[in-house]
């Protein structure tokens, strides 16, 4: 340890109190801003759960369609048309849409219903953990996820509940599916999810497009595009990224939580900066002494630094610590905060910039002091 | 013997306006190596003024300073402070000592501004300090040590870099007769050093048998310069 970290380490540890409260400064700020910011990675998880999942290199979709819940109709006659475009392997329609749940004690909750051909590719249930996805061809099959059992008035595979008066019976149970707007998803078929859903049936919401194997997507995309009126045609890339801006951004969600991590940012600034100003006003006779024997503005500039740069990985490793217990707790919720390596990366850079940054009142401060005051005291 | 601080028709005005007060007016004086020189004068009479500015700690309203040989004028305050860290070793009247460091590293920061670091700068520190008799306090920390410990630490501090003028304000007025009288020695074995010279500020009349010289300061003038009572001994440097 250099002479300067030295004293910047015993600077702050000198006293403990101012530490513990720039350390508390700290690890609140950089809590909240894991918070907002994983909840951000969280939740832009979750709104494209469904298109993340689907087996699809194109997205074919009616114009306007803004995410995936959006409940805008194609008309099935546009999946043969889209059939018979070079480069096409598959087309398979995917039917979404709002239901009310009876449960067998009478009471409704709302469903959202994902309806998918069972035989082909589409958009079918994982993280099965009872049942098979290929049961779902059963009538009056569908798939729950067993964290909605209790809202579903569901006991497991084999009970039974009714959606527009008919029945359905759970025989596919998941694990982890939840719906960031907390109405549960239930899986079925494309048929009996019009029914579900009071959809026509010559009506679907996507088509999902598997493009032959030495075909290129992006040409395929072009020719679709041009050849079927009144629909867009989306890579899963795109059409992931469109359904996140959407709820991210057209919402105001995600600017409310970057608003939070701000505000955390900007707390945890004034609170270090507040303590390592006062710190340094306590230790400003030591700093006017080392400039009278001679020191450099940025020797003792560094000292100032250090002392940031402690408090800052202190400060972090409490709040990473806190980090991931927030973390753990809330995996199994609807909306998960998570801590990706890359966030843990930012949220160290951001916590040294902050502390950096802080430092900035206190270098001005000593930018200031007159070393002749030493003569005086 | 050299000059080793040399000041020229130094005047010094502090404040603005109504609150101006003429420090210095006009002071010629100089330090020479292998001389321990007392500046005394009466509270106010510009003896501290005068101390911080040949310590290149205040610039002069009028007049020339030189170090070693160079001139002080037109100096930042960054290239006042190089000047002070190479030529410069400060004695301060209540020591500012690092309360949260050792004696070693107190005296080391005086390298440590300086760049000299590892082995070599601890092993230095070590050597100043055994110096002024603290061979036995190298782990200690200010708090731990007695006034005049404390002084010899400071004074150890300001002869590590090898700077060729000590300049102390006061080194003796917070102690009791036995340790200034101890730290009044140990300064004018520094100043016996062919290499060396040392100005002390002080109003105390029982440092005088520790003068080779006396300057007298009154009102911002060098009122009286006179031989002091002990013999410069210069020893020649190793």
């Amino acid at each position: 340890m250099s002479l300067i970290q030295k004293l910047a380490f015993r600077n702050l540890f000198h006293d403990r109190l101012r530490l513990i409260a720039t350390v508390i400064g700290i690890v609140f700020s950089i809590v909240l801003v894991t918070v907002q910011m994983g909840l951000y990675l969280g939740f832009g998880r979750m709104v494209t759960t469904m298109i993340d999942r689907a087996d699809a290199d194109l997205w074919i979709m009616p114009q306007g369609t803004k995410c995936f819940e959006d409940p805008a109709l194609l008309d099935v006659r546009k999946r043969f048309r889209a059939l018979s475009i070079e480069g096409v392997a598959q087309v398979n329609p995917v039917v979404i849409g709002f239901a009310d749940w009876r449960t067998p004690a009478g009471t409704t909750t709302p469903v959202f219903v994902v309806g998918s051909d069972v035989k082909n590719g589409g958009l079918h249930p994982w993280n099965v953990i009872e049942g098979q996805v290929e049961s779902l061809s059963i009538p009056d099959a569908v798939a729950a996820d067993q964290s909605y059992f209790d809202r579903l008035g569901v006991e497991g595979l084999g009970s039974t509940a009714e959606i527009r008066q008919q029945k359905v019976r759970i025989a596919v149970v998941t694990s982890g599916i939840r719906s960031f707007t907390t109405t549960p998803y239930v899986f079925t078929t494309t048929e009996r999810a019009r029914q579900y859903a009071g959809l026509p049936s010559a009506k679907a919401t996507y088509f999902l497009v598997r493009v032959a194997p030495n075909a290129d997507i992006e040409q395929t995309r072009r020719r679709l595009a041009a050849n079927i009126d009144e629909v867009e045609v989306l890579t899963t890339a795109e059409f992931r990224e469109r359904s996140r801006s959407f709820w991210l951004f057209d919402t105001g969600a995600g600017m409310a939580l970057f608003a939070g991590a701000l505000l955390g940012i900007i707390v945890g600034t004034v609170i270090v900066a507040q303590t390592l100003y006062s710190s340094t006003k306590d230790h400003l006779d030591e700093f006017a002494t080392l400039r009278a024997i001679g020191s450099s503005g940025s020797y003792i500039y560094q000292v100032i630094i250090w002392q940031a740069m402690i408090s800052a990985i202190i400060g972090f490793c409490l709040a990473a610590i806190a980090g991931f217990a927030i973390t753990a707790l809330t995996a199994g919720s609807a909306l998960p905060i998570l801590m990706t390596p890359l966030l843990l990366a930012g949220l160290f850079a951001l916590t040294v910039a902050m502390c950096v940054a802080s430092a900035i009142a206190a270098i001005v401060k000593v930018m200031r002091v007159d070393p002749a005051m030493v003569f005086s005291r | 013997m050299t000059a080793v601080l040399q000041a020229e028709n130094i005047v010094k005005v502090l404040g603005q306006g109504a609150a101006e007060v003429h420090a210095l007016k006009g002071v010629n004086v100089s330090l020479g190596t292998g001389e321990l020189t007392l500046l005394m004068g009466p509270s106010g009479s510009g003896k501290t003024t005068l101390l911080s500015i040949l310590g290149c700690i205040l610039s002069p309203t009028e007049g020339a300073v030189s170090v070693g040989g160079q001139s002080t004028e037109g100096a930042e305050p960054e290239e006042l402070a190089d000047l002070r860290r190479r030529n410069i070793g400060f004695v301060f009247q209540s020591y500012h000592l690092f309360p949260t460091l050792t004696a070693t590293d107190n005296v080391r920061l005086a390298l440590d501004v300086r760049g000299e670091r590892g082995r070599k700068a601890v092993s230095r520190a070590r050597d100043a300090l055994a110096m002024v008799g603290l061979a036995h306090k190298l782990t200690s920390f200010p708090g731990q040590m007695s006034g005049g410990e404390q002084q010899r630490v400071a004074i150890a501090r300001a002869i590590v870099g090898d700077a060729s003028a000590i300049l102390a304000d006061e080194p003796t007025a917070a102690l009791d007769s036995e340790n200034g009288h101890a730290i009044m020695t140990i300064l004018s074995e520094i100043a016996s050093d062919a290499a060396r010279g040392v100005l002390v500020v002080t109003h105390d009349p029982r440092l005088l048998p520790f003068a080779t010289r006396i300057v007298r300061i009154e009102d911002g003038r060098i009122v009286s310069e006179e031989q002091g009572q002990a013999k410069r001994k210069v020893k020649a440097n190793a």
